[in-house]
């Protein structure tokens, strides 16, 4: 099963290296990380997307809390959550079909096109993964030259919040 | 006042109450060596090889509860140190090592004896810092005292760079530190330690089955007076023999791979495990499939990460292992129940006598050449069972384990989980510096005590009057072992040719060498031994070749499929 890790982190140096050098070392996979400071920028918030047995998922969040840098952690896929994750992604557009086949689908996958040539279109999309996934799959025969994805944030829905 | 970053590590080590420091110098710490050299308080204790550093700074850590320091070098001295590290960390050992580290303004230039100590070490420290600035430095050593000995111990590791160790700044050793992020459970959930206590009464066929944790934790005499109370067999794990008495009735000996019969099938058996300050390790579970196949399991371990890993357990108890067994004990005063419990284990104690009757762990000492187990445990009656007693790691260690009878905690002093062939001698150095007027033995064995045998003369410089226990079979037994049972015999590199006169050299060492063929010899060399009491007296054994372990269980076994001869 797939889960969204939230951690609360020090911002501290080394402190990414240790979450990452703990999953190799124990074989878990991640599937995405993001990772950046908050509005305190003593703490960082990771979001990690994984998967694995509820065996093996309890024992991740039990090493990562084992970690002297990891502050707080929740599994958002224990409780309803908001998840979303942005992707840019350019491709050829050098007919004029094509060029209105892909604006229309940036239309109905509500992205925005955010640089034009004459030969590709960059759009921005953001969403949970499968709706990148399904805009992907929508393009078909458009040729993509580039697709960068931020990889999964997460955030509890309604008051609940991962705070010290 | 201004110190120096040396200066104030000195300090700060003194504060901490570090009596013995192990180490070597180079480069990188030649300011601390400086201060050290300067000041009374900290004894630094030369080795001839890091490795050493780390196993003496564990065993003095082992022996005491006190937490082991060492201090190496950059480069090289950091990398002959991680062996060590990694060893400490598997059998959860408080232990803060400090690194120096090439000046910061060079980090990451591959500079000479430049390596990323935090990160070669990040997978088998507990936690390990950079100190980038010579005013987190007392900070900094105060917090890893605090995390190396917390919770589940483990070593923490201290990188300092060498141009921090000269910078100065005042000098404040904080009284505590407070870390966000670090608040180790230590009562259990009283609601679950209920719950475990009526489970102990209503069962039919308990087992405790403790480890390391109960000395970690200097549980012992809770262990003990819980046990008596329910009547309930124990069995110790390899880290955890001496945390209950071996002489006792109660106690069922060793279990696991090379674990004795009784304790083995008691576990197979059990309707109701116990299992305290142990994490279900492959070496004690065999196939895990097979595992304890009729028992509920209570686990109780400060180390949440610990439950339910291997096995998965009924009732998980978080909580340090003196908490946990506290509680316990008041609950059965209020419960006064164990009359009845003793009552209701009397056919188990049938059953399990039945299997003692095997006597899993006899054998027959002939005319011609010593057998291993003769030796531990004429040993045993000679040290009257009250010696620390270190090894190193391969058939002289299960030996050890099998045929040495602790009674006491503390004592039992070895590689369990990373087994780490070389731990032994250097391990007893820091055990004889805690125990000056104990005796302190290292059983070992001619293949381990080579990986070493260079601190004979760190042994030699600080009269340390270690007796050396080696069982020379010639061979690296548990390897020669391994291919006799599994690969028809072959013995792939497992002889031991070309040896030195072991003898010879412990003299050339300045010590007393001895050299033992006979059976008849053993005891009066061993006595012999015991009597020069302010003398490193290095017995060289030679035993039987072909001796083999046992009982025995094979990979992929259940615990009741045991070897037997
Ligand atoms: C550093 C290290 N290298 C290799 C091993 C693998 N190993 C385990 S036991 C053993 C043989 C040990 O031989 P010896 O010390 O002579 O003891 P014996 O088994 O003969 O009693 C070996 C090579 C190890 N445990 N540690």
């Amino acid at each position: 099963m797939r889960h969204i890790i939230s951690i609360l982190l020090e911002n501290e140096a080394g402190a990414l290296s240790r979450v990452a050098g703990l999953f190799s070392a124990r074989g878990y996979n991640i599937t995405s990380l993001t990772v950046a400071a908050t509005e305190d920028p003593s703490l960082s918030r990771m979001t990690l997307v994984t998967s694995g047995s509820d065996q093996v998922i309890e024992q991740i969040t039990k090493q990562l809390n084992k970690l002297i840098e990891v502050v707080k952690l929740i599994d958002l896929t224990e409780g309803k959550h908001v998840e979303r994750e942005l992707m840019l992604i350019k491709v050829a557009v050098a007919e004029p079909s094509v060029r209105d086949e892909v604006k229309r689908l940036v239309d109905i996958f509500r992205g925005n096109v955010i640089d034009v040539t004459a030969t590709a279109y960059t759009i921005e999309l953001t969403g949970p993964s499968d709706k990148l996934e399904a805009f992907i799959a929508a393009l078909a025969d458009v040729k993509i030259l580039e697709t960068v994805r931020s990889g999964v944030s997460g955030i509890a829905r309604g008051g609940k919040s991962l705070h010290i | 006042m201004e110190l120096s970053g040396a200066d104030i590590l000195c300090r700060s080590l003194a504060e901490e109450g570090v009596k013995y420091l192990f180490g070597y110098p180079g480069g990188a710490v030649l300011h601390i060596y400086d201060a050290i050299y300067k000041q009374d308080k900290v004894e630094h204790i030369l080795v001839r090889h890091e490795q050493a550093a780390t196993h003496a700074a564990d065993g003095y850590a082992r022996s005491t509860g006190k937490t082991g320091v060492v201090l190496v070098t950059s480069g090289p001295g950091a990398t002959n140190a991680v062996t060590g590290i990694a060893t400490a960390y598997m059998d959860s050992i408080p232990m803060v090592v400090i690194t120096g580290q090439v000046p910061t303004n060079m980090i990451g230039n591959d500079a000479f004896q430049e390596v990323d100590s935090v990160g070669i070490t990040r997978p088998c420290v507990k936690h390990n810092f950079l100190v980038k600035d010579v005013r987190d430095l007392a900070e900094t050593i105060k917090k890893a005292f605090h995390i190396a000995s917390t919770g589940r111990p483990g070593p923490v590791l201290i990188d300092i760079p060498k141009d921090v160790t000269a910078d100065k700044t005042e000098y404040h050793y904080p009284e505590s530190v407070d870390i966000r992020s670090y608040h180790p459970v230590s009562k259990g959930h009283p609601r679950q330690i209920k719950h475990a206590v009526e489970m102990m009464l209503e069962a039919k066929r308990p087992v405790l089955y403790t480890g390391g944790g109960v000395v970690l934790d200097n549980a012992s005499h809770y262990l003990i007076e819980l046990a008596q109370k329910l009547n309930i067999p124990v069995t110790n794990t390899l880290m955890g023999l001496g945390a209950y008495p071996a002489t006792e009735r109660q106690f069922l000996g060793m279990l696991g791979m090379h674990g004795t019969y009784e304790a083995n099938m008691s576990m197979h058996h059990t309707d109701l495990l116990i299992a305290i300050g142990a994490r279900f390790d492959d070496r004690v579970t065999g196939n895990i499939e097979k595992f304890c196949p009729d028992a509920r399991i209570i686990h109780v371990d400060v180390d949440p990460a610990s439950i339910s890993k291997n096995v998965s357990v009924d009732v998980p108890i978080v909580g340090t292992v003196s908490n946990v067994l506290k509680e316990m004990l008041l609950l059965l005063k209020e419960l006064e129940q164990p009359a009845e419990q003793k009552e209701a284990l009397v056919e188990w104690w049938k059953q399990i006598d039945e299997w003692r009757a095997m006597d899993c762990l006899k054998f027959t000492q002939g005319d011609e050449v010593i057998k291993p187990q003769y030796v531990v445990q004429k040993l045993w009656e000679i040290t009257q069972g009250d010696a620390f007693v270190t090894s190193d790691v391969g058939q002289h260690q299960m030996f050890a384990a099998q045929y040495y009878k602790f009674d006491k905690p503390r004592r039992w002093i070895n590689s369990g989980g990373l087994g780490t062939m070389g731990f032994g001698l250097p391990a007893a150095m820091g055990v004889q510096l805690a125990h000056p007027d104990e005796t302190v033995a290292c059983i070992t064995g001619e293949g381990s005590i080579q990986m070493n045998i260079q601190e004979l003369s760190t042994c030699l410089q600080y009269s340390l009057p270690i007796k050396v226990i080696s069982l020379n079979n010639r061979y690296l037994g548990m390897v020669r072992q391994w291919q006799e049972f599994f690969y028809q015999s072959r013995y792939s590199m497992s002889y031991m040719d070309a040896l030195p006169d072991f003898s010879a050299l412990a003299e050339s060492y300045g010590h007393v060498g001895m050299r033992i063929e006979k059976p008849a010899d053993v005891e009066g060399a061993l006595i012999e031994a015991m009597a020069l009491k302010d003398r490193l007296v290095f017995m060289d054994f030679v035993t039987d070749q072909t001796e083999n372990v046992y009982p025995m269980i094979p990979a992929g076994a259940g615990l009741n499929e045991m070897i037997l001869v």
